[in-house]
């Protein structure tokens, strides 16, 4: 993989990758995966009671996501700096697309790097996460 | 002026450093999240790919640092408590994770978070609270920097948020 990340140029989209529905059993096991217990992500009596329709998803479940579709093009070694805006949030049942598009190519202490723009959206087009991740090329 | 949002004046609370917090990088526990995420890349699943891809052992994925704060964090969280919040009302703002050096399996990880700033958004509807979290491994290595925002939703008064 490392091959194809050295000829990359600005405009490039390396980054593309979808999932499936998020599901209320997903955000039982990230609940303890990530050590995030917030209730507000798994009862949806104390999300109403805080105000919203029903529980929602933890906003670094999709920030994983994205990393693993930034994974998935850059190994992990290579990642120098990652990071997001939550734009909005995530519905349960959200199929997140998420892109990187590179911006920049520079030169950081003899190291060429990528500055990859990146997003997250929603099966309706609304954009969840907006965010850069800055890679090393090799 | 309705009544006050927070327990204190939240710019009494800019730049306090909370106290460090050490956080163990566990194998069994790290499979859980992988899992979770549907995470199948060989370098965090095998320690012979982690081993050519250059680490000492699995490392860590992008985002699991965060994890790794909460999953071992003793008590509350501690601007909510300062700050007299139920957890009901924050939303995450934004992260961002600047990375030194991997962490792998088997790392003691110790940060060190310092309060940034706290604004008001949207006319004092959202109040945001910028932390800045130095990270070091077990070896007094400087291996990350983090910075979290958390947005508090305040109570409003009248009909009309964001």
């Amino acid at each position: 993989m490392s091959t194809t990340n050295a000829a990359l140029k600005v405009g490039d989209t390396p980054v593309s990758r979808s999932y499936g529905p998020i599901t209320r059993h997903e955000l039982a096991l990230y609940c303890g995966a990530s050590g995030d217990h917030n209730p507000i992500h798994v009862d949806s009596d104390f999300a109403k009671a805080s105000g919203f329709p029903d529980v929602f998803t933890h906003g670094m479940f999709v920030m994983a996501r994205l990393g693993m579709a930034v994974n998935a093009v850059f190994p992990t070694a290579s990642i120098r700096e990652y990071g997001v805006r939550f734009a909005s949030i995530t519905q349960v049942g959200a199929k997140i697309t998420c892109e990187g598009k590179v911006t920049a190519i520079e030169d950081v202490g003899g190291e060429r790097r990528a500055r990859i723009e990146l997003t997250a959206r929603d099966q309706n087009n609304d954009v969840k996460l907006k965010g850069e991740a800055v890679v090393a090329l090799a | 002026m309705a009544a006050p949002k927070f327990a204190v004046d939240p710019q009494t609370l800019v730049g306090m450093e909370l106290p460090q917090q050490r956080a163990f990088v566990e194998p069994r526990r790290l499979k859980f999240f992988l899992n979770t995420i549907g995470e199948k890349d060989p370098v965090y699943l095998d320690p012979t790919a982690a081993r050519a891809a250059g680490f000492r052992d699995i490392p860590i994925p992008p985002t699991y640092m965060f994890c790794l704060q909460s999953l071992d964090n003793p008590g509350p969280n501690r601007i909510l408590d300062l700050l007299g919040v139920d957890i009901g009302r924050i939303l995450h703002g934004e992260q961002k994770f600047v990375y030194h050096k991997a962490a792998c399996i088997g790392d003691e990880l110790v940060f060190q978070a310092r309060i940034g700033s706290i604004v008001d958004k949207k006319g004092g509807a959202l109040t945001m609270v910028a932390q800045d979290i130095r990270v070091e491994n077990g070896q007094g290595e400087h291996i990350a920097d983090i910075t979290n925002t958390l947005v508090i939703r305040n109570p409003q008064d009248e009909k009309g948020a964001a």
